[in-house]
């Protein structure tokens, strides 16, 4: 049996291992280090807790077998994933930390003294307030969660859920939560802490709901903080440091990887929160736009310029996941680098449905990553490249971002794909992307749509290169 | 007069949001998916307060109502550290740099 004082050492010590795994994110050569670092925190967190629990009796058998089955599930489906489908297993995974926060605060509820916070009837207050905030939290975590993987996953629409008066319907059931935790201080009835836990589910799934497809690398960053932050609560219950320090680091991570994906879009994260985002968007498509003259070609005309080009630019969006095209890609990429001409690729920071879901893609079809540049980084070689190819992407290329204050995209930062001599655009149809407004780039002088799958117009221009 | 051990571990938690913000800027944005799901990964070290729960009740009945939701959590949990871990693997043996492609 371990005594407390060491345990907590190690528990510290795991905590480092912890900061020293995201310290390692900083670069790709030590990532991987960074991620064993992770791995060993883990194994000694488990350990000292199996040490310091001391209890070998039959039961340990059990704990033993439950880690496995969940870890083969783990591990199965880590080996089965296919990289496009990353957003969704990461909302997935945020809900079984949800869940299983919820189920550590209702053991602990329900049998106080193996935890050492008083006894049920009499749980002493901190410790109550603690678990009920990690309880809540966790629930909120969970259904959040389970909502973004089905909107994520297709089986539920992506388009915004919205209704009379859900803003103060949720700040109602807000305030209720804090009334009840208040409730079940005074009161340590049972059943104020199973309604707590099930207004929570409602809350999250209320608080998700409103927010449309295209907003969904905010929602995954903020449902990652809040699994962090209901971590640190239930390690604040049961007085575990290595919970709390891990609790904050996914916390804050969560919150500045919201920040990050809010300014890449110009909106305020209240507004995101708020929903309803592009909800009307099939008013405004009836407009004049058919007038407008736009220049298609195929995959021969594509081929001719960018065999004629001396550098090209590549702009892959959430329609390269769908069709799942990065390999292709990349084998095109390999034809025009064999005529010499210079590649590199171009990504917007909420490109996809995840933040650095298009740099997954891309690595998973072997591009090496020093020839993919963040937003700020190319934006200036625009000007200087000879075609620039749009994948997949749309609203992160649209220039009325920069000239049309009306527009409900301007001041978003966007790449200045106009700027290059000539611009290959595939996309199925005209159809306007996420925020519901037309592209001018479909337009432009020196745009030619390649209208088209985005695999199948790919491996076509791979054919024309030979 | 003492100083209650709540604040201390206050004060744990508020120096690691601390920490996390400055760690978390430092990530190269390539990186970011990777970033979240290593960061789900770890915060299963929760199965930390689930083994507690399944292992520490009354001995004589294994699975009693408060032990049944600590063995619940620890599937839970262990899903997560097991899928977190290896598929943040997987998708950092993918990056590669120009000079050792094959």
């Amino acid at each position: 049996m371990l005594s407390a004082n060491l345990s907590a050492i190690f528990y510290l010590i795991s905590g480092i291992l912890f900061i020293l795994a995201l310290r390692g994110l900083s670069s790709p050569d030590t990532s991987r280090q960074g991620n064993y670092f992770g791995i060993t925190g883990m194994v000694i967190a488990i350990i000292v807790t199996f040490l310091s629990v001391g209890n070998f009796s039959t039961s340990l058998i059990y704990v033993l077998i439950f880690l496995l089955i969940g870890g083969a599930i783990g591990a199965f489906i880590a080996f089965k994933i296919p990289m496009t489908a990353m957003p969704e297993l990461v909302a997935g995974f945020h809900s079984l930390v949800g869940l299983a926060a919820v189920f550590v605060a209702i053991s602990a509820f329900l049998s106080p003294e193996i935890f050492n916070l008083g006894v049920t009837g009499d749980i002493k207050l901190a410790s109550l307030i603690e678990m009920s905030i990690g309880a809540a939290v966790g629930a909120i975590t969970f259904s959040g969660s389970i909502i973004a993987f089905l909107k994520l996953r297709g089986i539920m629409s992506g388009a915004p859920i919205t209704f009379f008066g859900q803003h103060y319907l949720n700040l109602l059931l807000g305030l209720g939560v804090f009334a009840l935790i208040f409730y079940l201080c005074i009161s340590q009835l049972g059943s104020i802490f199973w309604i707590l836990i099930a207004i929570s589910f409602l809350i999250g799934v209320l608080l998700i709901i409103p927010i449309g497809g295209a907003d969904m690398p905010v929602v995954i960053s903020m449902l990652n903080s809040y699994s962090g932050w209901a971590a640190a609560g239930i390690g604040f219950t049961l007085e575990n440091s290595a919970l709390i320090i891990t609790g904050a680091l996914v916390g804050s991570s969560g919150a500045i990887l919201s920040y990050i994906m809010c300014k890449a879009m110009n909106r305020s994260f209240f507004s995101v929160i708020l929903g309803g985002f592009g909800a009307d968007s099939s008013k405004q498509k009836t407009e004049d736009k058919k007038e407008k003259p736009v220049k298609s070609g195929n995959a021969e005309d594509a081929a001719f310029l960018m065999k004629n080009a001396s550098s090209v630019i590549i702009v892959p969006g959430y329609g390269m996941a769908v069709a799942q095209a990065q390999h292709a890609l990349r084998e095109m990429v390999d034809k025009l680098k064999k005529n010499e001409i210079k590649v590199s690729y171009a990504i917007h920071p909420v490109a996809g449905r995840m933040p650095g879901h298009m740099n997954v893609l891309l690595a998973e079809a072997n591009v090496p990553y020093d020839e993919v540049f963040e937003l700020e980084d190319i934006n200036n070689d625009f000007a200087n490249a000879d075609v620039a190819f749009v994948i997949g992407a749309n609203d992160v290329t649209n220039p009325v971002a920069k000239t049309d204050p009306q527009s409900p995209i301007f001041g978003m930062p966007v790449l200045d794909v106009e700027k290059c001599k000539s611009v290959l655009f595939v996309k199925r149809s005209l159809s306007p992307g996420y925020a519901g407004i037309d592209n001018e780039l479909f337009y432009k002088e020196n745009t030619l749509m390649l209208f088209a799958d985005a695999k199948k117009m790919t491996e076509d221009i791979v054919k024309n290169l030979e | 007069m003492e100083i209650d051990p709540f604040i201390f571990r206050l004060s744990i938690f508020i120096l690691s949001i601390f920490i996390g913000y400055y760690v978390v800027w430092s990530v190269t944005p390539s990186l970011h998916t990777p970033l979240m799901s290593v960061t789900n990964a770890i915060s299963s070290v929760i199965i930390v307060g689930a083994i507690i729960a399944a292992l520490a009740g009354k001995t004589e009945a294994i699975f009693n109502s408060s032990s049944i939701f600590g063995f619940l959590a620890i599937i839970l949990a262990a899903v997560n550290i097991f899928g977190g871990f290896l598929v943040t693997q997987r998708m950092l043996q993918m990056y590669k740099k120009k000079k050792d492609k094959k």
